[in-house]
């Protein structure tokens, strides 16, 4: 493999695996702040043991997202060297803005909320909870405006004197349509993502043999928040995610909507693909199986608009960009794109049923031996990778979709790689790919510990007000050791 | 003064101000295994002295990484392409290092700790070794051909100049981890501490005072860069003397137990060191050595008007407001840390597991 495959490679296995923890601490951030405020509220313990419990699986979870990260930032310049010198005077901004904006709250904050359990007053401390999580909310905004630019390049002006892509209007940068389309259907499917995970291992608690009458009544609160979480930010998504679509149809990506529906010809009205298969270089169909117009409907709102087509969009390239392939990997997209919906649906059916079982304080099959409680079991365990999966399909549908291109319409994924060597390369590919994968193991086997412990009934904080006594030199306080 | 070089200087503030933050959290992380003498207590008073603040303070490198991206592009991706095996190392440092604070207390057994312990002692030494190589390199110049593109290899990193840099670093940010434990900690612990400090420090003041000689006495920016460089040619001497005068002062109020003082003094010999060395590279930003010619400059590598000035509001309204919040963080944890633990709910949040049914940790 060459150096650009190689830092391809790298850069979505990093990336992936980033985001797998990322949309866990956006949305879990806020539920575990609504948790913990519940507790500050109505002084009901049971609150305080949720936050206490997911709090953990927070911080386990944040811990991978932040480390991970570093590497998002540096390797825009150690592997996409030359797009970081074309682009860095708006793709940098966004960059540096999320760490001065976002980062430091992040972190200061939930520096505050771990060891400040014994220092803070009780609003205090549920306020750093908010104020780290509107920090991902953030940093969220930030670093999705420099993906949007790529997806579709507004606010800026090549200058060949330079070499550089240069500012023309931050505000739209900031405002690109195509952000203000993606960013909320990212962050629908972050609050999917955490409520599904709050949900599921809730339902999986409520379900466990010999769990206590109050620890359920407890879990019973967490499903009933996680799974309404879960299904408002499902809605959402599908409603964020056709907007984009036809946006991105009509408008800015034609060819990406196209390959992931497969379609190769211009049609009016278009159909929509329920199956395709390709040929094994996704060049032409071998076997389809359509639903008529509703391609049509899908991507413009009309039954009988025009779609365009893969070959049709490669000739207008070809004749707009130059010769060259213009069609990203037509398979991956397709595949991408339906097991993305699928997920996602997939996990809205169960919140929905996992709330409705539940529903009045009923307690679903309990006692019972039976295949449903299995498959409820099962469908708590499955709950919470769904989304994740999902997330994943999606990222990989909306980067390898802009395929050729690093910034679309500007600069190639080719011209924008670092001149490394390819042994330099393929050396980080496999360090990181080695160690991100004994992370995994070592996260997910805490991850399972915590969550088979359940909650703990352990002596409520002291709160203390965190003012007495001078600096360095005053009198030693007790130790509170939280590492 | 151009907005290029207000940016100049707002990089090197965040450099200095990561190394100053982080500089002591590495510190007390090389320090580990040597002050503990084994005893698991003390560790873990030591590694919650910096618990709450080693990510805020971790933050200044990407916001260093970041505003280097956005004001320089030539220069990010010139300097992060073409130290990209030392910064893959330096890397792997910080995501096992993160990992293991959160990960070490997460469960119940002397393996697992000590596993991780490790991990914590070599992957504070490692960057706190190798940001002193890197930034040799930097101020020594690499082989840089006329399109920015970096024609040596790993070994070219390995020049006698920057190996000093990197003991210097080392050392700097050791002493300042032993001090910092001095002013956070009591009893044993803080006497330690103070030794290991004292100890330390004519490490760091032999390292330190000749790597900025060597800096000064060859390779200041040259004088074929004009008028401004030869102000910041003495500038960068001052500021030697400044961190040199600093550094020793920092020993010998430690000697006197005047620990904040010496803690204090430390700093800003850090904060003078580095702006030392980005004054010895003023008005370059990554020296070619390959040809004068080819070097990239505050002038070349900027970023054109309107970015610069769009991030120059920004930072002024936000910077102030960082400070103030992460000067809070410090103040709400303001006290010395003594050991051992009476059960508080902070420490009780590590659920039982079978073989130790009341484990007092998170």
């Amino acid at each position: 493999m060459n150096v650009l495959d190689l830092s391809r490679w790298q850069f979505g296995i990093t990336t992936v695996y980033h985001f797998l923890f990322v949309p866990i601490t956006i949305g879990l951030g806020f539920l575990v702040a609504g948790f913990e405020t519940a507790w500050v509220r109505t002084r009901r313990e049971r609150w305080l043991r949720l936050t206490r419990f997911y709090g953990k699986l927070f911080l386990i979870n944040f811990a991978l997202g932040v480390v991970t990260g570093i590497v998002q930032e540096f390797q825009f310049g150690m592997n996409w060297s030359a797009y970081s010198r074309q682009v860095g005077n708006i793709f940098g901004a966004p960059l540096a803005i999320e760490a001065l904006l976002a980062f430091f709250l992040e972190s200061t904050f939930l520096g505050l909320w771990i060891f400040g359990w014994d220092r803070l007053p009780p609003r205090l401390h549920a306020a750093c909870m908010w104020i780290a999580a509107t920090g991902t909310l953030l940093s969220a905004y930030f670093i999705l405006t420099a993906n949007a630019w790529m997806q579709h390049p507004v606010g800026s002006v090549y200058n060949p004197a330079t070499r550089q892509d240069e500012l023309v209007s931050f505000a739209q940068v900031l405002f690109n349509p195509a952000q203000l389309v993606g960013f909320p259907h990212v962050i629908a499917g972050c609050f999917l993502t955490a409520g599904s995970l709050v949900a599921g291992v809730a339902l999986w608690q409520v379900l466990r043999p010999g769990i206590g009458e109050e620890h359920a009544l407890a879990f019973r609160h967490a499903l009933k928040a996680g799974a309404s979480t879960a299904i408002v930010a499902a809605v959402a998504v599908v409603i964020t995610g056709d907007t984009q679509g036809k946006l991105f149809t009509t408008q800015y990506q034609p060819m990406k909507m196209a390959a992931a529906e497969a379609l190769y010809h211009t049609a009016q009205p278009a159909p929509f693909s329920l199956l395709t298969i390709g040929s094994l270089n996704g060049s032409h169909p071998v076997f389809e199986i359509d639903l008529p117009r509703l391609l049509s409907f899908l991507a413009t709102g009309n039954w009988s608009a025009k779609v365009a087509g893969i070959d049709n969009l490669q000739q207008q390239y070809q004749a707009q960009f130059g010769p060259g392939s213009y069609i990203p990997v037509v398979p991956v997209i397709y595949w991408s794109f339906r097991l993305m919906v699928a997920m996602g649906l997939l996990a809205l059916l169960i919140s929905v049923v996992a709330l409705w079982v539940t529903r009045k304080g009923r307690t679903p099959a309990h006692g019972k031996r039976g295949l449903w409680r299995k498959l409820l079991i099962l469908s708590g365990i499955a709950l919470p990778l769904l989304p994740l999966i999902g997330n994943s399909f999606g990222w990989v549908m909306t980067e390898m979709g802009r395929q050729p291109w690093l910034v679309y319409g500007q600069l190639t994924t080719a011209a924008g790689v670092s001149a490394n060597s390819a042994g330099e390369v393929l050396a980080s590919l496999i360090v990181f790919t080695l160690l991100y994968g004994a992370l995994a193991v070592i996260e997910g086997g805490l991850m399972l510990k915590y969550i088979k412990a359940g909650l703990i009934d352990e002596p409520l904080p002291t709160y203390g007000p965190g003012q007495r006594g001078g600096g360095g030199t005053g009198p030693a306080e007790p130790l509170h050791l939280v590492y | 003064m151009h907005l290029s070089d207000l940016w100049f200087i707002a990089i090197a503030v965040l450099w200095a101000g990561y190394f100053v933050l982080e500089g002591f959290d590495f510190g007390v992380g090389i320090l580990l295994p040597f002050l503990s003498r084994g005893d698991d207590t003390t560790r873990r008073v030591m590694i919650n002295t910096i618990g709450p603040v080693w990510d805020g303070n971790e933050v200044w490198l990407l916001t260093a990484g970041g505003a280097t991206f956005a004001a320089f592009p030539a220069w990010y991706a010139a300097l992060f392409s073409s130290f990209y095996l030392p910064l893959l190392l330096i890397l792997i440092a910080l995501i096992i290092r993160g990992v293991s604070f959160e990960y070490r207390g997460k469960r119940d057994g002397a393996r697992w700790r000590r596993g991780w312990d490790a991990a914590i002692f070599l992957c504070s030494l490692v960057p706190a070794l190798l940001w002193g190589v890197a930034f040799g390199n930097i101020v020594r110049g690499i082989p840089l051909n006329a399109a920015g593109h970096f024609t040596g290899n790993f070994f070219t990193f390995l020049n006698p100049y920057a190996l000093l840099g990197g003991v210097t670093t080392l050392a700097l940010c050791t002493l300042h981890g032993a001090l910092f434990l001095a002013l956070k900690t009591t009893g044993e612990l803080r006497q330690r501490a103070n030794a290991t400090a004292a100890a330390v420090s004519l490490v760091a003041i032999v390292a330190g005072a000749g790597f900025l000689a060597w800096t000064g006495a060859a390779y200041l920016a040259p004088a074929s860069y004009g008028g401004a460089a030869s102000a910041t040619r003495a500038a960068s001497v001052a500021l030697a003397a400044l961190a040199a005068v600093t550094l020793i002062g920092a020993a010998l109020a430690n000697r006197r137990g005047r620990e904040g003082v010496a803690f204090a003094a430390n700093a800003v010999a850090i904060l003078a060191a580095v702006g030392s060395l980005f004054t010895a590279l003023y008005p370059r930003v990554l020296p070619s050595t390959t040809s004068l010619a080819y070097s990239l400059t505050t002038a070349n590598a900027a970023s054109a008007a309107t970015t610069l000035a769009i991030m120059t509001v920004v930072a002024c309204v936000f910077l102030p407001l960082v400070l103030a919040y992460q000067a809070w963080t410090y103040w709400v944890f303001r006290k010395r840390l003594a050991g051992p633990p009476p059960a508080t709910f902070a420490t009780l949040a590590m659920p039982p597991s079978p073989t130790a049914p009341s484990a007092p940790r998170r």
